[in-house]
């Protein structure tokens, strides 16, 4: 606590927060394990289906943070890195036969090099090339995944899923299971950043980019670290989606929803805070489920499009931001 | 003849005319993208909101799809207008361009998408006027008038811009404001309001890109995500804010892209965009003809 008796009023209080990694982790996980033991003590399947569906999108809204939150560069492509995710899943498994949990790991490799990849080649320029170049990269991927016979071509891969895995009453239950420990490490992940040397630099480079420079603040390789972050945790996200649903085609693993809602929920839940992006994908998650049971699923997309263009106009800092106003 | 050559030949000339309709989507984008730096990535997605009017317009009063493009440019203009007007109030002068702003554009992008599928259906819809199923045979070679046709328009259309860039007072001063908006309130003219217009008359080009898309080939809601890479690619390629240097690498642009569906098959031709953006932006971000900013 030695920060906190300097006069520098905001800094000390944020290193004050950056050292409680305990109380954070311990809430995390005892978070996790009340909603766990929640659902399961509703034992309905249901639960677990709506519960694994908001929890991929707190790590996919999580993931886009990262580098979008913190360092002001919009990744576009969110569906194409998922998708390249749950593609590598079900190649791992048709090549090798490996299961869900390889398969995780494996798209973390994939999603980090192609995020390194793209950032590699564009992230030397100004953020809006980074930008467009992540736009094209999900429809090229869909062009290579649609002509890739091995994994099912335009036609889809289907995956046939275990009944159930050994101390779960169903493989729904598993899933919800492991998404939510991949929900928890993403924040996790996001927490550390922000509150380390690493998001300071990114959070310098949001800021202004040539004055960080100046510093000394190594600009590029901060970037590639976060792009490479951001595209690993957007596979994992994706890596168990053919799990999910059983069946995969190109269309849906593709959706435009996945790339608007990884923007739309971390800038209407307060982009750059690990809080933002949860709090707007619980809302917008739980939001969309119950208008697809309700309603149609384009007209929920409508509105998503709508709350996203709204919020940026009139509350730019998201509903953490409006709170910091108010107090 | 050879027939490998003949394909190649055929290529190249039908590569050239998709050229025209690529100039004609990447012109508006060269105007707001370029000259204006207002990164509007719904340009695509207004374009292809276009090819819909036109078809329903061109429908309702039996008009000729070309036509009704150039009539659908003018409300278009209006609706460009209404964009700049809140994208200036809301993030510009806020200095929000770079994250707002760009969410702002994409949500811009995907509630069109969505609208457009809500409106109308995800199917593809078609408007083809009575040339589309002319073709002229000079030689060996096939000239389509369902392609020269709206290639000429859009010649037509960015020939039109250029000279009024080039010779209005009001056209300096867009290519003025481009270069320094505040050089420009010092001779008394408000930048806003020129940059206003312009973007206006880029989503009108946009309407018109959309009347020549309808012509050539079918039009779907999602027809506009193939085309953002393209757009981008030919405008960056271009060299930005040029618009012979946008004409000459949508040619380019469209002559490599047709050849590699001839050879090898239409379903490789957005990796194509893809690979010429991607090597664009890592060997020469300065465009093909362009000089560095």
């Amino acid at each position: 606590m030695s920060g906190a008796s300097l006069p520098l009023a905001p800094a000390p209080a944020m290193a004050a927060s950056g050292r409680r990694h305990l109380p954070f982790w311990l809430g995390a996980v005892g978070v996790a394990v009340l909603l766990f033991v929640a659902l399961r003590a509703i034992g309905n399947d249901y639960g677990y289906f709506a519960g694994y569906f908001i929890l991929q999108y707190v790590v996919l809204a999580t993931a886009w943070n990262i580098l979008g939150g913190y360092a002001g560069y919009v990744n576009f492509g969110a569906a194409g890195f998922m998708a390249a995710g749950a593609y590598t899943a079900i190649a791992l498994r048709k090549a090798t036969g490996l299961d869900l949990l390889p398969g995780i790991a494996a798209a973390a490799t994939v999603g980090a090099l192609l995020g390194l990849g793209t950032g590699y080649l564009t992230l030397r320029l100004r953020g809006v090339y980074f930008s467009i170049a992540t736009l094209c990269l999900a429809v090229v991927l869909q062009t290579l995944v649609v002509n890739w016979d091995y994994v099912g071509g335009s036609r889809g891969a289907y995956i046939v899923r275990p009944r159930e895995v050994a101390p779960f009453t169903s493989y729904g239950e598993y899933l919800f299971l492991v998404m939510l420990v991949l929900a928890v490490l993403a924040v996790g992940i996001a927490r550390t950043v922000e509150v380390t040397r690493l998001g300071r630099g990114l959070q310098a480079i949001r800021d202004n980019e040539r004055a960080a420079e100046a510093v000394g603040v190594p600009t590029l390789r901060l970037k590639l670290i976060a792009t490479a972050l951001c595209g690993a945790l957007m596979a994992v996200a994706g890596a168990p989606l053919p799990y999910y649903s059983g069946y995969l085609n190109p269309e849906g693993a593709f959706s435009l929803a996945y790339a608007v809602n990884a923007i739309a929920m971390p800038l209407i839940g307060g982009a750059g805070t690990w809080a933002g992006p949860v709090i707007g994908a619980v809302l917008l998650g739980s939001l969309q489920q119950a208008a697809t049971v309700t309603i149609s699923s384009a007209l929920n997309l409508f509105i998503v499009g709508w709350m996203l263009v709204i919020f940026v106009a009139v509350a730019p800092r998201g509903i953490l931001g409006w709170f910091r106003r108010r107090r | 003849m050879d027939g490998d050559l003949v394909l190649l030949l055929n290529g190249i000339v039908s590569g050239l005319l998709l050229g025209g309709l690529y100039a004609a989507a990447a012109a508006g984008l060269a105007v707001s993208f370029g000259m204006l730096d207002i990164v509007n990535i719904a340009h695509p997605a207004l374009m292809v909101a276009g090819g819909f009017l036109v078809v329903l317009i061109g429908t309702a009063l039996g008009l000729d799809p070309l036509l009704a493009a150039l009539l659908l440019a003018v409300p278009f203009y209006f609706l460009g207008v209404a964009i700049y007007t809140f994208y200036h109030h809301f993030f510009e002068r806020r200095g929000d361009e770079a994250l707002q702003g760009l969410a702002f554009f994409f949500g811009v992008m995907f509630i069109i998408e969505v609208g457009l599928v809500m409106g109308f259906g995800p199917e593809q819809r078609f408007l083809d006027p009575p040339y589309a199923f002319i073709t002229w045979r000079i030689g060996e070679i096939d000239i389509p008038l369902r392609m020269l046709a709206p290639a000429l328009l859009a010649m037509a259309a960015i020939g039109a811009l250029w000279l009024f860039l080039r010779r209005s007072f009001t056209g300096l001063a867009i290519s003025a404001v481009a270069q320094d908006a505040e050089a420009l309130r010092l001779m008394a003219v408000d930048p806003v309001r020129i940059k206003r217009l312009a973007f206006g008359l880029s989503v009108g080009l946009a309407a018109i890109a959309g009347g020549a898309l309808v012509v050539v080939q079918p039009v779907e809601p999602s027809s506009g995500q193939v085309f953002i890479g393209r757009v981008f690619a030919v405008c960056i390629m271009g060299g930005m804010g040029s618009l012979p240097g946008c004409i000459l690498a949508a040619f380019l642009f469209g002559v490599v892209e047709n050849v590699t569906a001839s050879f090898y098959g239409p379903s490789w031709s957005p990796a194509v965009a893809f690979g010429w953006l991607l090597l664009v932006l890592a060997v020469r971000p300065q465009g093909l003809f362009g000089k560095l900013a």
